[in-house]
Parts: C-alpha cells; sequence; structure tokens
C-alpha cells in the first residue's frame, strides 16, 4: 500500500477539496442519513440507554483512574493463560514487535481482522517493508486495500465507495492481490461479497500467522474480544497457527461482567443493530484449539499523553462506535480522508491532537476548529463524551500554544476583546459603523423584509461576503435607540 | 442582554424583546455597560480575551433577578462557559461573580414559558412560517419544544415543519469563517429544506445563525424572509 495520510493539508483545505467531489457527497450522505436513522430505531428501544450510557462512561472513567494496576493484572491473567505480553510505547516499536514475531515464523503473508490501532500505527506499511504482505479481510478494508485508498470512516472505511466503484476495484485489482474476481461480476451486493469470500478463503486457509486488535480487553481474566458482522474475524482468530493482538491500552475494562454494558451500547451505536453478528472472545493458549502461540502488544502511541489532559482525557472512554461520525454535520459533507487520519470525525477533530500533542504540526492543529460545535455528537456518544467541550478546551491549547502571535486572527481578537472592553466603547464602534452603512446610501440591493444589503468586503471578510449577503450596519444601534428613547417609542 | 450581535447589526430583534416583555408587564432595563458574553474569543481559543469580557459581562448583570437574551447561543455560553473562563483568570472574586449570574440567564422562550408561564403572548402574524431549532438552544440549554408551542399560539401563524430541522445550518461562529467552505455546504442544504416547505418566514432564536442562513436565502433571490423568533412573538395587527 502506498496511500498515506502523512503530508495532508490542514482541514479547510482538504475539505475543499472533498466537497467538491459531488459521487463522494451523495455516496456519504445516503449512508450516514440510513445508518443514522437505524441507530435511532434501536437505541430508541431501550428504556435504559441514558442509564447505560452514564454506567459505561463510568466504568471507563473507574478504569482510566486506575489504568496501571488494571495493566499489571491483565499482563499477569494473560501470561497466566499462555500468552506473551509486549509492550509498546510508540507506533515503530509496536510494528517492530509485530514483524519480529512474523519473521520468526518465516511467513511472507499474514491476515487481519479489522483493527484501528494498527491503522494507526501504519503496520502494513512496516511489514511491507520487512517483504511481509498483510491481507485485509474486513470486506470495507478490503475495498481500501485493493483500491490503494485510504479509510474515510471508522466502521466503515469505504463509506464514500457506492456499489458501481466497488465492483470496478474488484475486477480490477483483485487478480494483483489473489484468486481474481469473476469477469461477469455485478454490483449485486450478494455478487460483491461472494467475490470477496472466494478471495479471501484461500487466504484463511493458507495463512499462518493472523494479526488483530480487540474491542475489549478484560483485566481479571486476561480475555480478548473482538465483535464483527462478517465473520473473517473469527476465521483470522481461529485458523492460523499464530496470533498477535495490537491492543491500545484505554480498551481495558476490569471484569467480565463490565462487558455486559458495552456489548449493549457498541452494537446499537455503531450498526444500528441489536447485536452484531460474531463476538469472538479468547484468553491467551488453549491447547488443541486455535492458535497455539499467542502475543498481545499493549500500545501507549500517545494514550497516556491523552491520559493527562484533564479535560481530554474522557476521549479514551471511546469504544470506536462512529455514532459521531454518522450524526456529524461536518463530516456527512467532506467524508473522513479531509481530516488526515484514520481517526476521523468528531472524534477524531479531539483524539488526533490528544495522542500526538497541539502546537506541533499545523494539520493537526486544523482539527479542533473542523466542527461548527453543534453538539450532535455528544449526543449520539454512547459513553457520553463532551466532544464539544474538548474541542473548545483543544482550541484554547492551540492558540496558547503559539502565544504571543501575530496572525490576523489573532490581532482582531485582541481588538474585539477591547473594543468589548465597555459599553462605551463598544457604542463608538457602533456608531462609526452606523456611519459608515448611512455613507453607502441607497445602492446596493434589499433583503427580502426591506434591510439594505452590503457589497463585497475586500480580505478576510470576503469568506463571508463571496458566499453569503451580509446587512448594512444599521444607522441606529439597540444601544442608540434605548438611550435615546429608554425603550419606550413604540 | 440584548447580545452584541443584535446590539450592532439587528437592534430589531432587541426591540422586539423590549416590545414582548413590556406588553407581557415585565419591567424591562438594558445594563448600558453590556457588551459580549465572549463565546467568540472562548470557542475560537481565545481565553485570555474573553476574561475582560467576563468582568464587563458579571458588572453589567449582577444583582439582577432574571436576564433575558434573545439567543440560545449567548445564553448558553453564560450558562456553560462562563464558570471555565472565569477559573482560568484566577480571580476568585470572577468566580463567585459568574456563579451568581450564569444560572440567572435565561433564553427567551425559557424566560417567557418557564419564568413568566405564557405561551400565548397575544401576538398577530399572519404568515407561514417555518422554525429552525438552533443547535446551543436545542442541545446546550435543551429548550425543547417551547419555542414552537409559543409560535402555534400566534393568531393568524401557520406553522410548517422543516425538514431535517435538528441538523446544525453551519454558522458555528468563527467556524464560518474558519471553514467556510463546509459551513456554505452546510448551509445551503439548511436553505434548500426552507425552500422546500415553501414557507414565507424563516424564524430562528438567534440572529447568527438567521444572519448565516439568511445570508444564503437572499444571495439565492428565493423571496424567503428571516425573522427572530422575538419580532413575531412582538408583532400585533395592524404592525405585521
Amino acid at each position: 500500500m502506498s496511500a498515506t495520510f502523512v503530508g495532508m493539508p490542514a482541514f479547510p483545505m482538504a475539505a475543499r477539496e472533498a466537497l467538491a467531489n459531488s459521487q463522494q457527497r451523495r455516496n456519504l450522505a445516503h449512508a450516514t442519513s440510513t445508518i443514522r436513522a437505524k441507530r435511532a430505531a434501536v437505541v430508541s428501544e431501550v428504556d435504559d440507554w441514558e442509564q447505560l450510557r452514564l454506567a459505561g462512561a463510568a466504568i471507563k472513567d473507574n478504569t482510566l483512574l486506575h489504568l496501571d494496576e488494571h495493566l499489571l493484572r491483565l499482563e499477569e491473567s494473560l501470561t497466566a493463560r499462555g500468552a506473551t505480553v509486549h509492550w509498546a510505547r510508540d507506533a515503530a516499536e509496536a510494528c517492530a514487535l509485530v514483524a519480529d514475531v512474523a519473521r520468526r515464523h518465516g511467513v511472507d503473508e499474514v491476515v487481519k481482522v479489522k483493527s484501528m490501532a494498527t491503522v494507526e500505527i501504519g503496520l502494513n506499511d512496516a511489514l511491507a517493508a520487512e517483504g511481509i504482505a498483510a491481507w485485509e479481510t474486513d470486506l470495507a478494508e478490503l475495498i481500501v486495500q485493493l483500491g490503494d485508498d485510504l479509510p474515510s470512516h471508522i466502521l466503515v472505511p469505504a463509506i464514500h465507495r457506492n456499489r458501481a466503484e466497488i465492483r470496478e476495484i474488484f475486477l480490477r485489482h483483485m487478480a494483483e492481490a489473489g484468486r481474481p474476481a469473476p469477469t461477469d461480476l455485478t454490483d449485486e451486493p450478494a455478487r460483491l461479497a461472494e467475490a470477496a469470500r472466494l478471495h479471501l478463503r484461500e487466504k484463511f486457509l493458507r495463512a499462518k500467522v493472523a494479526v488483530s486488535g480487540a474491542n475489549f480487553a478484560v483485566a481479571d481474566s486476561g480475555t480478548l474480544v473482538v465483535v464483527e458482522s462478517e465473520g473473517n474475524g473469527r476465521m483470522c482468530l481461529t485458523l492460523p497457527e499464530v496470533l498477535v493482538s495490537v491492543v491500545g491500552i484505554e480498551k481495558l475494562v476490569p471484569t467480565w461482567a463490565d462487558l455486559d454494558v458495552f456489548l449493549q451500547l457498541l452494537p446499537r451505536s455503531s450498526t444500528g443493530e441489536r447485536m452484531n453478528p460474531y463476538t469472538s472472545t479468547w484468553a491467551g493458549v488453549t491447547p488443541g484449539d486455535g492458535p497455539q502461540e499467542v502475543h498481545v502488544v499493549l500500545l501507549d502511541n500517545g494514550r497516556t499523553r491523552a491520559l493527562a489532559d484533564e479535560v481530554g482525557r474522557q476521549a479514551l472512554r471511546c469504544i470506536r462506535c462512529s455514532a459521531c461520525l454518522n450524526v456529524c454535520p461536518v463530516y456527512e459533507r467532506t467524508g473522513g480522508h479531509a481530516y488526515g487520519s484514520v481517526y476521523p470525525g468528531p472524534i477524531g477533530a479531539i483524539l488526533n491532537p490528544l495522542l500526538k500533542g497541539v502546537g506541533v504540526d499545523e494539520q493537526t492543529d486544523s482539527l479542533p476548529y473542523a466542527s461548527s460545535l453543534c453538539g450532535a455528537c455528544f449526543e449520539a456518544c454512547p459513553v457520553r463524551i463532551d466532544i464539544p467541550s474538548v474541542l473548545v478546551d483543544l482550541r484554547a491549547q492551540v492558540v496558547d500554544a503559539h502565544r504571543p502571535s501575530r496572525k490576523p486572527e489573532a490581532l482582531a481578537m485582541r481588538a474585539a476583546s477591547a473594543a468589548f472592553g465597555s459599553g462605551a466603547r463598544l457604542g463608538a464602534v457602533e456608531r462609526l459603523s452606523g456611519l459608515a452603512g448611512r455613507l453607502l446610501g441607497s445602492r446596493g440591493r434589499t433583503a427580502p423584509g426591506g434591510r439594505r444589503l452590503l457589497g463585497r468586503i475586500p480580505g478576510p471578510g470576503a469568506a463571508w461576503t463571496d458566499t453569503r449577503d451580509l446587512p448594512r450596519p444599521p444607522a441606529e444601534s439597540f444601544r442608540a435607540w434605548w438611550k435615546r428613547t429608554g425603550g419606550r417609542d413604540e | 442582554m440584548v447580545t452584541c450581535i443584535n446590539d450592532a447589526l439587528f437592534p430589531d430583534a432587541g426591540r422586539a424583546v423590549v416590545r414582548l416583555l413590556h406588553r407581557l408587564g415585565v419591567d424591562v432595563e438594558f445594563p448600558a455597560a453590556q457588551t459580549c458574553c465572549g463565546q467568540p474569543m472562548v470557542n475560537t481559543g481565545y481565553l485570555d480575551e474573553a476574561v475582560p469580557l467576563l468582568r464587563t459581562f458579571v458588572d453589567a448583570f449582577d444583582g439582577y433577578d432574571a436576564v433575558v437574551a434573545p439567543s440560545g447561543s449567548c445564553a448558553g455560553s453564560a450558562r456553560h462557559q462562563h464558570a471555565a473562563v472565569a477559573r482560568r483568570s484566577g480571580d476568585p472574586g470572577l468566580v463567585a461573580a459568574v456563579e451568581r449570574t450564569s444560572p440567572r440567564v435565561h433564553e427567551l422562550s425559557e424566560f417567557l414559558v418557564d419564568v413568566l408561564g405564557v405561551e400565548d403572548v397575544g401576538a398577530f402574524f399572519p404568515h407561514t412560517v417555518t422554525y429552525h431549532p438552533t443547535c446551543h438552544s436545542l442541545r446546550m440549554l435543551g429548550v425543547g419544544d417551547r419555542p414552537t408551542r409559543l409560535l402555534r399560539a400566534v393568531h393568524g401563524l401557520r406553522l410548517v415543519d422543516l425538514p431535517e430541522a435538528e441538523q446544525c445550518c453551519g454558522f458555528g461562529g468563527t467556524f464560518a469563517v474558519k471553514n467556510a467552505d463546509t459551513s456554505v455546504a452546510m448551509g445551503a442544504d439548511k436553505a434548500r429544506h426552507v425552500r422546500e416547505t415553501g414557507a414565507e418566514v424563516l424564524v430562528a432564536g438567534d440572529s447568527s445563525c438567521l444572519m448565516h442562513v439568511g445570508g444564503l436565502l437572499s444571495r439565492q433571490r428565493s423571496g424567503v424572509r428571516v425573522m427572530h423568533l422575538a419580532e413575531v412573538l412582538a408583532a400585533t395587527e395592524g404592525a405585521a
């Protein structure tokens, strides 16, 4: 794979490109509105949904509060059950650990369960550099991989593609990676799925090493959990001889009983199903059944940095359901690539700066601003991450990281702060703007209702007036009217 | 609390609030020391720049029974953001003052329905209207159906449902210029839904959102007028 998020432009520029892609706009509007309706229907039938959300948030918060203890407990129980536990501080360490396992078994390919953590660390490229092919087996990840594309959604990485495009990708590229697509392939979902099934089957049966992530890791029992829809995960988790799982350290839940809450919250929030088709759980090695060599890589890669952020640490509650993406009016229009990360949408807008730190690169610093702060994400989040509040806090961190700034925006904010410093000063500014409005006389258009409109404003104001009308400043401000009449002239 | 945008750009909305509240027998004052709640700075990340505005805010409004704002967004900022900005200032006096003023801030429809206990405010407005629930009134304050209950009680008014009403219009404060392309893409869809209703007037409780959607509707020569909720509720026979 050569596609990469590295070097992506800041959000406003990337969004401008994406907004011009009319096919993608249609695909996303259709897909997100369908999944929004499904989610709303299955969430509304749960009477204690709000209690479940509160419970989910509380379990995650308590776990994060004592994360060190729970992690050691997990390592202990995993080791006791025959797994080998590795600790990775960053992406490079994690990739090296996985590559090392593959190399020791002398394989040139691994099969992969859909996993955000492995995409986050760029595992496929790292393995390719070692001459090891990593085959994605999730249908949407397969579409992305075959198309040399980038994922644009957490749950449905190929959400930006429609059926016709998928047919085209299969016909053109499946042969390069293994069994070709049938030449008479149509864009019927059942035919597309069958082509993928046949293509993947030979990989499942051949591969000696599998790589997965985990949706949850139970500290008490040393159980890892993968929740999926297609059954490809079950194949990867049971057929190969060796299994390596890359698990973010925030995936922990203390006990098996805690899973109860999340297995109710996750499917309804993500796919809009009451229950997902496949839930696989495993703990270490079971002699004679499934992989006989099991490795678990516990991944930090910025998570402890996020944990240190008082407001932002709630982002580590995230269970990667994608509900916030599906309800986000920004995501619906720009799609996921504009966010320049494997984690797009509202959660990506906070998670990326929290994991990478602010004030480091322009692209990451642009993400907290990629939101109108409408709050739909917070409302949908199954673990009650207050994304708008975290966005606003991260914006303050971005601004503070660049102080003192001479950017036009910073100067404008300082000027506005001064103008708004007292009612008298604001009144003076209003008298000037009212005068300017009057000087324009009766030129220009009129809005419905009779207000005179301003023409095009030069400079940064053009970002408004290029696309939207703006009323001319009124001759008399409210303040001036009140002073003149005491509020009693009508 | 008329809000800075109404004071400087949409004084008719502020005057309508005064007219409406007078008609309902409320003793209205406009403390001339008020300026802006600080939300534009806070939401853009300029917290230090917001602190002086917060001082002005508490100086102007401390001591009143109720502070009424014709804006879900500004009321939301006062109720949900001021405490954090005050803490950042490190000034215990400001923190204490915010604790007194914040809970007394009401968005207009909240004040009318919850505090005054009215739904029929005696308005007459013989037009077809559609209503856009602004995000901060809907999701930050939770005003629910208060605005539409008020509108349904207006004599002569026909209220038509707005498709996808709860989706953001795309204004978002400085988002409207920092991410102008995305903002306009969202606003264009909102404007399309407004036109689909066939309404003559789009009503909302925030002049900022109306400035954005109204700016698009007017640029499209749609003929749809935008009005603040207060203007419709203040309208009476002969004046409409």
